[in-house]
């Protein structure tokens, strides 16, 4: 297969059995991980609680989605850039009507979309918003001591999932079947590397809010 | 194990070394702390609430990477991913020197305050996870001097500060002779086991005169015990669940000695959280009495009108919130409606309650020799918190945090004393012989 000789047989390799290998990856991974948490369990607790747990660990699960007042104040850079980009990725990635017509496809369920040029819109400030998250973890010194390979490495595959599905639906690429190949390959690389990497949290931050809305909630706090 | 067998205590006994930590710190492993080492996306925002890395500017005391030798083991050997790494030989393991570095890292640095725990965006609770490692790191021979000298002398003599039952029999006296009440020993079948910490004893005895009173006028029965009078836990601060499992075993045999129906912890935070929560979670049962701060206690006695006070403090009084109680508890109104009962110009600090800033003590630091220059560091923030609203004396209920701030605001020249909420309470007692 060579792409640019054979565009369409580039999209219709990825579209065929490259997609069927990164969702098999991506579903027995995703599977794997989270046998491998929920599988260890938790030990029984014998204090007195002072409330229950589900209710709590399921307020957290939404609560945690926007920061107190005083985080924000302290990094109010960090906080925004990183809720506009998840806004945006989610928009683009939920709300692109023909996301919905393949997710209407595979699993037989949609939803209405939004007008395609709100969600190129949108797309353009996910770009940019991811540009500064990049410049955020490059020069801020807790970031930068925090970040690993994968950090980068994900930061980029995340990137070039939305540059090319921005590239491609604005025809930047030509031809639009090695342009629409090269989003397709992407977002197969992301799912790929899902369950291996730190994108695993777009399962698992519901079961740590949880854990941690129960832990508290159990103790009479809400978290 | 037994305490004897324990090397904190009996260093003769076994060896620490680095399997015995590595077997601590997978022991500590569950569902909670896979699902949060799986969710952590570095994003850096646990630094932003960290008393230790704001004083500082350090980026080493952001609060997840405290974490790493905990993350280690759970990666490499809890994950299919790290497993196959480690089978290519491209997994990073924890070493000694790893575990000797972060010693400082998790202890000297970190209060166990739990703030960074309560903004996680995707909610990881860090505290518990500092609490985890400290096991591994006990295990390993990493814990720091002062810790485990309070740990030996709380296993040998009942007090981390090695006090012993005549001291307090001393204070008894004294609180006898100024109050004209008798103060309960011993006592069988009461409503209220009171337990103190060594630290109230000798630092804040009119903390013992106060609840004399408060029960006194408000006809609670109860008693101190000789077989055990301190609940604070130095094995929950180092962080070894034997010794603190035989420290709380002691506070349960005495309360079941006396057939009490209720446990009052020590106003100390950690005491609290220790025998409230941690407590039937380290001897594997529930406990055959219920545990409350005194302030939970106060507050039960001020809703069933039991408490009767008269006047009020005129200055203008803020309050500072035990981490262990508020936050890590969940008593947050009852402080705020007893400072009602007697303050009449009370301000609260910028943020408080569940988001209140650790004095900078906590969780140890206090008894870590070495800690000093953090815990002063740390203390800043809650320095400008005060700066912030101005009191003109500050309120408090745990014997380490008063004592952080007493000692944190005369190290900065502020001039704020730091009172007891108890001791207020009992001030404000309308006397039983004269009515008004």
């Amino acid at each position: 297969m060579t792409t640019i000789a054979d565009p369409m047989g580039f999209l219709l390799f990825t579209k065929g059995p490259l997609f069927n290998i990164a969702i098999a990856i991506f579903a027995l991974g995703l599977a794997a991980r989270l046998a491998e948490i929920l599988l260890l369990g938790r030990r029984p607790n014998f204090a007195e609680p002072r409330a229950g747990e589900w209710l709590p660990g399921l307020r957290t699960v939404v609560t945690r989605t926007l920061p107190d007042p005083g985080t924000f104040k302290r990094a109010p850079f960090n906080v925004l850039t990183g809720l506009i980009w998840h806004v945006g990725f989610l928009v683009a990635l939920l709300l692109f009507i023909p996301h919905i017509e393949l997710i209407k496809g595979l699993f037989g369920v949609s939803w209405p979309g939004l007008p395609n040029p709100f969600v190129d819109l949108v797309t353009a400030v996910t770009l940019v918003a991811l540009a500064a998250t990049l410049v955020h973890r490059l020069t801020h010194p807790v970031k930068k001591r925090l970040s690993t390979i994968e950090d980068y490495l994900i930061w980029a595959v995340t990137f070039l999932v939305v540059l090319t599905g921005y590239l491609a639906y604005n025809r930047l690429i030509n031809p639009y079947p090695l342009a629409l190949g090269l989003h397709i390959l992407t977002a197969e690389l992301f799912l790929i590397l899902l369950p291996f990497t730190k994108l695993t949290h777009i399962f698992t931050v519901f079961i740590a809010r949880w854990y941690n809305g129960a832990s508290f909630g159990r103790r009479g706090v809400q978290s | 194990m037994s305490p004897i067998a324990n090397p904190v205590v009996n260093p003769e006994a076994t060896a620490f070394n680095l399997e015995r930590g590595l077997a601590a710190f997978r022991a500590e492993i569950d569902g909670p702390v896979a699902a949060f080492f799986s969710s952590c996306v570095h994003c850096g925002i646990c630094a932003q609430s960290c008393p230790f890395y704001l004083e500082t500017g350090d980026p080493k005391y952001t609060p997840i990477l405290k974490l790493e030798p905990l993350r280690l083991v759970w990666e490499s050997e809890f994950t299919l991913w790290g497993k196959i790494k480690g089978a290519l030989g491209l997994q990073q393991r924890v070493t000694d020197a790893m575990l000797a570095e972060w010693e400082e890292l998790i202890y000297d640095s970190c209060s166990m305050c739990g703030r960074c725990s309560m903004v996680c965006p995707v909610g990881n609770d860090i505290q518990a996870m500092v609490r985890k490692s400290r096991e591994g790191m006990v295990a390993a021979g990493h814990a720091p001097e002062g810790l485990a000298g309070a740990a030996v002398r709380a296993v040998k003599t009942g007090s981390p500060m090695g006090l012993q039952w005549k001291t307090l029999q001393v204070q008894i006296e004294h609180v006898q002779t100024s109050s004209g009440l008798t103060v309960p020993v011993d006592q069988a079948g009461v409503d209220y086991l009171v337990m103190l910490s060594s630290m109230e004893v000798i630092n804040f005895p009119e903390y013992l005169e106060a609840i004399t009173k408060i029960f006194d006028h408000a006809g609670v029965t109860w008693t101190l015990s000789t077989q055990c009078f301190e609940a604070t836990n130095a094995g929950i601060q180092i962080g070894n669940k034997d010794i603190a499992a035989l420290l709380v075993e002691r506070v349960v045999d005495a309360a079941v000695t006396l057939g009490v129906k209720n446990v009052i912890s020590p106003e100390c935070g950690h005491a609290y959280t220790a025998i409230r929560w941690e407590g039937p979670n380290l001897i594997g049962r529930r406990y055959p009495f219920r545990v409350f701060h005194i302030i939970e206690v106060m507050d039960q006695l001020r809703a069933q009108g039991r408490i009767t006070t008269a006047g009020k403090e005129l200055d203008r009084l803020s309050l500072h919130d035990p981490c262990n109680l508020a936050r890590k508890s969940g008593v947050i109104q009852q402080q705020r409606n007893l400072m009602d009962l007697v303050a009449e110009q009370f301000v609260e600090l910028p943020e408080h309650g569940r988001f209140q800033w650790c004095c900078g003590a906590g969780g140890g630091v206090s008894s870590n020799e070495r800690a000093e220059p953090l815990k002063l560091a740390a203390f800043k923030r809650k320095k400008a918190q005060i700066e912030a609203v101005e009191p003109e004396r500050m309120v408090t209920m745990c014997a380490t945090c008063r004592t952080q701030l007493e000692e944190g605001l005369e190290h900065f020249n502020m001039d704020i004393p730091v009172v007891g909420l108890t001791e207020l309470i009992a001030d404000h007692l309308v006397d039983k012989e004269e009515p008004t």
